[in-house]
């Protein structure tokens, strides 16, 4: 009965975005306040139903109803109450359920706070909403339905694929399609705003808070899922370049180049034309992420079963959309006035630089990601791109856009000379020149590439914070209006160096990690030992013990650091009943930033065991670094000049140029 | 700087940004990218270069793996050619007796040295380059597990 509801509620979200579609647009053409004022009462209505359809599904899930056969292929009655829940998305058709819903959820938020926002682009923006919910609606009833019977109802369900058994399944799908959908508000905004023709820095102060929401869940979400598949694969790598981690990392780079444009053009009026551009590529990539990820053409871990014409079905959803919207960018750009103008060496022409690396790196990525597909059309060779391509070509292109990183913000609006930005950064240069030659002295006989990047990775970091450094006056001013300084500085600056700041973290991470890992192999016996690093990993036997629905035996290990100090780590091979699949279970000690992470192989007939143990160098900076770019984007969000509003326009002008007069 | 002028920096420098793009990923397509290759490809028709790197794909052998220490030694077949691999590591827990493989590594010697093995994710999935080439061969009968 449950079901039923569900999938009733699940067409009427249909029906409902189809009104959505039509109504508010005809309100907005028609000028007539009612028309326009049920989009917002419809998009809420819409999440409302697919709220109750994925409740439903969940529901299903939780008691374990057999008789739904998405339930039983991807559920076991013995599964932990948390993977029951979590496996509701860790399948095609609920991950979709999951897709929609989190799309409706961000067409009702600008249904509920886009109050402040003119009541015809609000009308414009949650129709365009619609035409992208009712695309997707269909494709899950009609190709992808989660709500299909099995009939008679089997007692056993299939259980979920282990890899999948884990916390990471609770937290990185939510997370990265809050980023991956969040992108569609922008998307909404940028199309509506080409169909009304109106186009100014107040539509980049309504877009920021939605791009940077959406950017922060991407961020959170990929960091996540890096490393989820970091603990859990068991070969201890942090970034695969698959096709499907670069199908989210493009939209990241687009999304973050979106983030930087926008701001040009709220505070500019510059750079309108690309900065719509970018908001219909920045979903764009999102959609094609889904594409590659939900049809199946590509080979990856994230691929679940899948049939040819569930592909078919997202391409044309896919062309619809990217076509649509840039046939109408065509129309309509060339009628758009140029904004603000700037000399090439100012806060903007830094901007600009930002935008052009950061573009032509996601196309480097996306170029790689498609061009075994592309191979194999024309040729019918298979070829696989791997990490040195994208090594080769993405590694490259950052560089001199991390360069850049810590003088951007000290560049002012409109025209700024390079040299007083250098002379502030002179000291910063200094401190990563010590570093390099510090690394360079500890590490003889390693590639000079290796301290030349922590040189840079210094320079990120503490270059980043310059900003905040010279504008609060440290070491010029009293203590106390140091202080007082620090406290009036604009939220949005704490969040840009602390963003950027966080990117240097991830650098020294990515660097140390890629240059001084150290690995070992060996078979050992019980008694034996296998060293890395100056640890020594004793193996002392295996234990057999029985899990909620697995069986696994742990090798107990006990590790003796350098100093003499002991600790146990247990690493396992475990077996699923349901599916008899097994899997490892690597263990991981985290020391300082670094980590000792050790995997399983196979038991031999006369009980030795295959270890292979790493040595991790600051391998947590990388996710740490996320951390803090994701809370720099948290603390930008909080400033009083995204809480959009013109009422608040002229105060901020004011503040603005305080902020001016004090640099 | 006039109008005029400012726009070429512009156009100047971007257009260098995307030629040093282009020219990186012409670079590294030459040389970064792996062919798949089946055991009938390398040993009829000679397809990879001494030395290569290349992705050897089929289904391992029954009966053909081999331990000793930390080195393994499989054969991995597509049921008209076979081709004999050896691997130092730990294998990935999908790996089994008559199951899909790809293999990533070079020739020598006649014996395929790789340096990843990759298995399937679940027991559903078979590599789609492994599915394709078993279908090409005519003995494909994973399709009821691949839905």
């Amino acid at each position: 009965m449950i079901n039923e509801l569900g999938h009733f509620a699940l067409v009427l979200a249909f029906a409902l975005s189809l009104v959505q579609s039509v109504v508010p647009l005809a309100g907005a053409r028609l000028g007539n306040q009612k028309l326009m004022a049920v989009g917002s009462s419809v998009s809420t209505g819409m999440f409302v139903f697919t709220l109750l359809a994925f409740a439903s599904l969940t529901s299903a899930y939780v008691t374990s109803d057999f008789s739904l056969e998405n339930v039983w292929a991807n559920s076991h009655s013995a599964k932990p109450m948390l993977y029951k829940v979590t496996g509701v998305w860790g399948n095609h058709e609920g991950s979709m359920l999951l897709w929609v819903l989190i799309l409706a959820f961000f067409g009702a938020l600008v249904a509920w706070f886009g109050s402040n926002i003119p009541a015809q682009l609000k009308a414009n923006v949650l129709a365009v909403q619609g035409w992208i919910a009712a695309a997707f609606f269909l494709f899950i009833l009609l190709t992808s339905n989660p709500f299909a019977r099995l009939s008679p109802a089997p007692f056993e369900g299939n259980d979920l694929n282990p890899v999948l058994q884990d916390i990471g399944l609770a937290i990185h799908p939510p997370m990265l399609y809050l980023g991956y959908v969040g992108f569609s508000v922008t998307f909404s905004f940028a199309v509506a705003a080409m169909i009304s023709g109106r186009i100014d820095a107040a539509w980049a102060r309504w877009v920021r808070p939605w791009a940077l929401t959406a950017w922060l869940f991407l961020t959170a979400g990929i960091a996540m899922g890096s490393y989820w598949a970091y603990y859990e694969l068991g070969w201890g790598g942090w970034w695969f370049w698959d096709p499907v981690e670069n199908a989210s990392f493009i939209p990241w780079l687009v999304g973050t180049a979106l983030l930087h444009s926008a701001l040009v053009m709220e505070k500019r009026e510059a750079l309108k034309i690309w900065t719509i551009l970018l908001a219909i590529i920045t979903f764009s990539m999102s959609l094609l992420g889904t594409f590659l990820v939900r049809s199946g053409v590509l080979t990856s871990v994230h691929a679940f079963a899948n049939d040819p014409e569930r592909g078919v079905f997202i391409l044309m959803i896919l062309m619809l959309f990217i076509g649509g919207s840039l046939t109408l960018f065509a129309v309509r750009a060339p009628l758009l006035k140029a904004g603000g103008l700037f000399q090439p060496i100012s806060r903007e022409g830094a901007l600009v630089f930002n935008n052009v690396f950061l573009t032509t790196a996601a196309a480097t990525v996306l170029v790689g990601t498609l061009y075994p597909l592309v191979v194999e059309a024309l040729s019918g060779a298979k070829i696989s791109v791997g990490a040195p391509f994208f090594n080769i070509t993405f590694g490259p292109l950052m560089i001199p856009l991390l360069m850049l990183v810590p003088i951007g913000p000290l560049l002012s609006w409109k025209r700024a000379d390079l040299y007083p930005a250098l002379q502030r950064l002179f000291w910063v240069a200094g401190l990563a020149l010590l570093a390099v030659i510090v690394t360079l002295a500890l590490t003889s006989g390693e590639p000079v590439l290796a301290s030349l990047g922590i040189g840079l990775a210094v320079w990120v970091m503490i270059g980043s914070l310059a900003e905040i450094w010279t504008r609060a006056g440290i070491g010029k001013a009293s203590a106390a209006s140091t202080f007082s300084r620090l406290t009036g500085l604009p939220r949005s600056m704490w969040g840009t160096a602390l963003g950027h700041f966080g990117l240097g973290v991830i650098l020294l991470g990515v660097v140390t990690v890629s240059v001084f890992e150290q690995e070992s192999v060996a078979e050992v016996a019980p008694g034996e030992t296998i060293g890395i690093a100056g640890y020594e990993i004793a193996f002392q036997g295996m234990t057999p013990v029985t899990g909620p629905n697995y069986t696994e035996t742990v090798a107990n290990l006990s590790v003796t650091n350098p100093s003499g100090g002991v600790f146990a780590l247990k690493p396992a091979k475990r077996v699923y009943q349901a599916r008899g699949m097994p899997t490892t279970e690597a263990a991981i000690r985290t020391i300082g930033f670094s980590q000792l992470y050790i995997s399983l192989g196979d038991v031999s007939a006369d009980g030795k065991l295959v270890i292979r143990a790493w040595w991790k160098p600051l391998v947590t900076l990388i996710w740490i670094g996320a951390i803090f770019m994701v809370a720099g984007g948290m603390i930008s969000l909080t400033d009083r000049r995204l809480r959009v509003g013109i009422a608040r326009r002229a105060r901020r002008t004011v503040a603005g140029k305080q902020a001016d007069a004090l640099s | 700087m006039t109008r005029k002028q400012k726009r070429l920096t512009m156009i100047g420098a971007i257009g260098a940004v995307l030629m040093a793009a282009v020219l990186l990923i012409m670079f590294a397509l030459r040389d970064e990218i792996v062919f798949f290759y089946s055991p009938t490809d390398i040993l009829t028709e000679s397809k990879a270069r001494p030395g290569e790197r290349f992705r050897l794909g089929g289904l391992v052998k029954e009966g053909s793996i081999e331990k000793s220490g930390e080195t393994v030694r499989f054969v991995i077949t597509d049921t008209e050619h076979e081709m004999p691999v050896t691997y130092v590591g730990i294998l990935p827990d999908l790996f089994r007796e008559g199951q899909g493989v790809i293999a990533e590594g070079s020739l020598s010697d006649a014996v395929f040295s790789a340096d990843t093995v990759l298995a399937k994710h679940d027991e559903n999935y078979m590599p789609k380059e492994v599915a394709d080439t078993l279908k090409e061969k005519g003995v494909w009968q994973g399709e009821e597990a691949v839905q």
